[in-house]
């Protein structure tokens, strides 16, 4: 199954990745490689840098890369824009999705949705074309068609952010989806709802990139590798398998790895 | 949401109407005296009245002092500086638009408003005033069809001298601050509206004010009557070249509402700003007041302030009749050095009177905004309610915001309700959007579109998407 999925050309390739922000090292080297059909799942503690990661992914302009490159679809993106990583595929699902008041969450999708269209050569929908589009999405994450009229995230309690998060993924299409502690605060039912989502966006043709604390989430989405970093740096890389003997052992039983090496 | 596209067609553009038309005008000598006053009255061919109006509002004007109390910073101004008196020459009197020089009629045109019988709009009704004269007003006829007068305030001077004289100058009296004082005594032209009893202007109605000349102020005119149980809905948009100079604007409008009637008065004002540096750029002193005379009349305020490097403006309400209704809606812009100090007053003096005032402040760059409003409420406004919200919006961290809400009330029986807030385009909301493939510009002019919502959704359509491109020009650059 695995060799077969490698004959395909990688979807992310982060080689050897350095960054700091205010001149504080946060990743220190490094390397990951994700092929069409993967699911990663990167754990570590608090602090050790998997946030940093996603949103370096992303673009996020406090960061500063000094060493390595990412490459997307064989492109090295590193200077992208933000949005121009993200009409070309590459999703972010927020920690904590941010407030945006005023801003109405169905313009809001919109405008994403078309801005990916274009960049796709498909037609930019109006308002009425996306209203069908964003009905059949909303039952992916058994959002109530009410959430669309209300400003993006404001208000919204932290189960529904992340299913609004999730909808921006279905909505999207993204060839990597890169979902940053998708399921902490979240109830067990509204966790089942994001992970079958999850599943039903992702197939054999786009990558998925699971930061998470906890083995709930990769019990309902099984992953092919789990990496746990550490002050920066992918200390073990292993198959779904150490993601239990992590839950069993604790952070402490990777401290040893770093001896190690 | 009011549209995206066009949103970004124009992010990049500059000031567009910063173009000059080489016309030849009619100036008179720069200064101010009583020989000048009598000069425009002359040119003009006004009745005595009007001449004594203007001539006792100097004297005033003589003995009044510019007026600092509010927070802004400018050079002085020179007042005998100025020509009072400006106009493109054209023939004595026309007949038709085929007569206007045609350099005017394209100098509209270019700013989107076509005057001519093919060209012009097909909903509204324009009266176009270039520096001190207006040049045509459109669908006069049709509008008389219904009773209702439309022209430049010159020809009701003429026409109906009895309404002028009746009205002029009730809502704000010469003497009322230094700058309709100044106005009182040199207006130039501006625009007029009846509307009869009983009648709903079947169209919007519209002025479009262009300052062209760089040393000559324009100190424009409006009145707007509307009688019994009538509606009118009318427009005002306004622009200038680029100079190096500033050039002073002080423009008085009066709205008179008789009983059931309602006047809604709109305004995107994009005057010359001034450069990055706050070189030039319009100096915006106006006095704008409506008097709800009549029971159950109502006068609504909308206003989008974008451009003048100063802006000095209350559009106010007079709640005299029983249950009157004012209403106060504005977004003010300020980027660069632009300064603003604008906001309302709303004077209860009738019983059960109502106003809602919702303003919105956006300052970017190193500018400075201030919301400046009083609501008061008369010994005899019984039953009377306010609610206000003002709302400030900061971009970048050189741009500063200030609230000056002042409250009187006099009558135990009334309610005054006030909100404010200030909040900041965050980095973080930025990138938010910008990880979802909205383009940064956009991602910006998207959060003040938001924000500026509850004043946009109040104005008509097409202004509303013209507000919406404007702010996203003015923006752009201004975070980053």
């Amino acid at each position: 199954m695995q060799s077969k999925m490698k004959e395909s050309d990688p979807i992310l390739e982060i080689e050897n990745l350095s960054a700091s922000t205010d001149n504080l090292p946060i990743l220190k080297g490094v390397s990951l490689t994700v092929y069409p059909g993967e699911i990663h799942a990167i754990m570590g503690r608090n602090g050790c840098g998997k946030s940093t990661l996603s949103k370096i992914i992303a673009g996020h302009p406090s960061y500063n890369i000094t060493n390595g490159d990412i490459k997307f679809l064989g492109e090295k993106i590193n200077s992208l824009e933000p949005e121009e990583r993200s009409q070309s595929g590459i999703f972010l699902g927020f920690q904590y999705p941010i407030e945006i008041p005023g801003v109405s969450n169905l313009e809001f999708l919109r405008v994403s949705t078309n801005a990916r269209r274009k960049f796709l050569n498909k037609e930019e929908l109006d308002t009425f074309d996306f209203e069908e589009l964003v009905k059949e999405k909303l039952e992916i994450v058994k959002m109530d068609h009410a959430f669309l009229s209300r400003s993006v995230n404001q208000g919204f309690s932290g189960g529904e952010k992340k299913r609004n998060e999730i909808l921006q993924m279905a909505l999207l299409e993204p060839k990597i989806a890169i979902l940053d502690e998708t399921d902490s605060g979240l109830d067990i039912d509204a966790l089942r709802i994001v992970a079958s989502g999850i599943k039903k966006i992702s197939n054999e043709q786009t990558g998925v990139i699971l930061i998470t604390h906890y083995q709930r989430l990769l019990d309902e989405i099984k992953p092919n590798y789990v990496h746990v970093m550490s002050d920066g740096q992918i200390i073990k890389t292993g198959e779904s398998d150490l993601a239990l003997e992590l839950e069993e052992k604790g952070y402490e039983w990777t401290d040893n790895f770093i001896k190690e090496t | 949401m009011v549209n995206e596209n066009l949103v970004k067609d124009v992010v990049k553009e500059p000031y567009k109407y910063g173009f000059v038309t080489d016309i030849e005008t009619e100036k008179i000598e720069k200064g101010l005296n009583e020989d000048i006053i009598k000069l425009i009255s002359q040119k003009k061919e006004e009745p005595k009245f009007l001449l004594d109006f203007r001539l006792k509002a100097f004297k005033k004007w003589q003995k009044m002092k510019e007026p600092d109390w509010a927070a802004l910073g400018y050079k002085k101004i020179d007042y005998q500086d100025i020509i009072y008196y400006s106009a493109p020459k054209q023939k004595e009197k026309i007949s038709s638009l085929d007569e206007v020089d045609p350099k005017l009629l394209e100098t509209f045109d270019k700013l989107g408003i076509p005057l001519t019988e093919q060209k012009k709009l097909t909903n509204v009704a324009v009266d176009a005033v270039f520096d001190s004269v207006s040049i045509a007003t459109t669908f006069r006829e049709e509008l008389a069809e219904h009773g209702v007068i439309f022209c430049s305030i010159s020809e009701a001077v003429k026409n109906h001298a009895d309404l002028i004289e009746k009205y002029l100058g009730t809502v704000v009296p010469p003497s009322d601050n230094y700058f309709a004082a100044l106005n009182s005594a040199v207006f130039s032209d501006g625009s007029f509206v009846y509307i009869p009893k009983g009648v709903a202007c079947p169209m919007d109605l519209s002025s479009y004010f262009r300052i062209n000349s760089g040393d000559s102020g324009q100190f424009e005119r409006t009145l707007i009557i509307a009688e019994e149980s009538s509606s009118v809905s009318y427009l005002e948009g306004c622009t200038a070249p680029m100079f190096d100079t500033n050039t002073l604007h002080a423009a008085v409008v009066e709205l008179i509402a008789l009983d059931d009637a309602s006047i809604k008065y709109s305004t995107v004002q994009n005057w010359y700003a001034g450069d990055e540096e706050g070189i030039g750029g319009i100096f915006n002193f106006v006095t704008k007041r409506g008097k709800c005379l009549g029971k159950r009349s109502k006068i609504s305020w909308s206003q989008v302030e974008t451009g003048s490097a100063i802006t000095w403006k209350y559009p106010s309400c007079l709640l005299l009749g029983e249950e009157s209704v004012g209403e106060f809606y504005s977004v003010a812009l300020t980027n660069n050095l632009q300064q603003a100090d604008t906001g309302t007053k709303m004077i209860h003096i009738g019983p059960k009177t109502k106003s809602t005032i919702v303003s919105k402040g956006i300052s970017a760059g190193n500018s400075k905004n201030s919301y400046r409003g009083l609501v008061k409420m008369g010994t005899k406004a019984k039953g009377s309610r306010n609610y206000s919200q003002c709302d400030s919006m900061l971009i970048g961290d050189q741009a500063s915001a200030n609230t000056f809400p002042y409250i009187k009330s006099q009558q135990p029986n009334s309610e005054i309700e006030h909100e404010a807030s200030t909040c900041r385009i965050s980095e973080d909301q930025l990138f938010y959007l910008q990880s979802r493939g909205i383009e940064f510009e956009e991602a910006v002019s998207m959060m003040v579109s938001g924000f500026c919502r509850d004043v946009f959704s109040q104005l008509p359509m097409e202004f509303a998407a013209e507000a919406d491109k404007l702010l996203a020009l003015k923006l752009e650059g201004s975070v980053g």
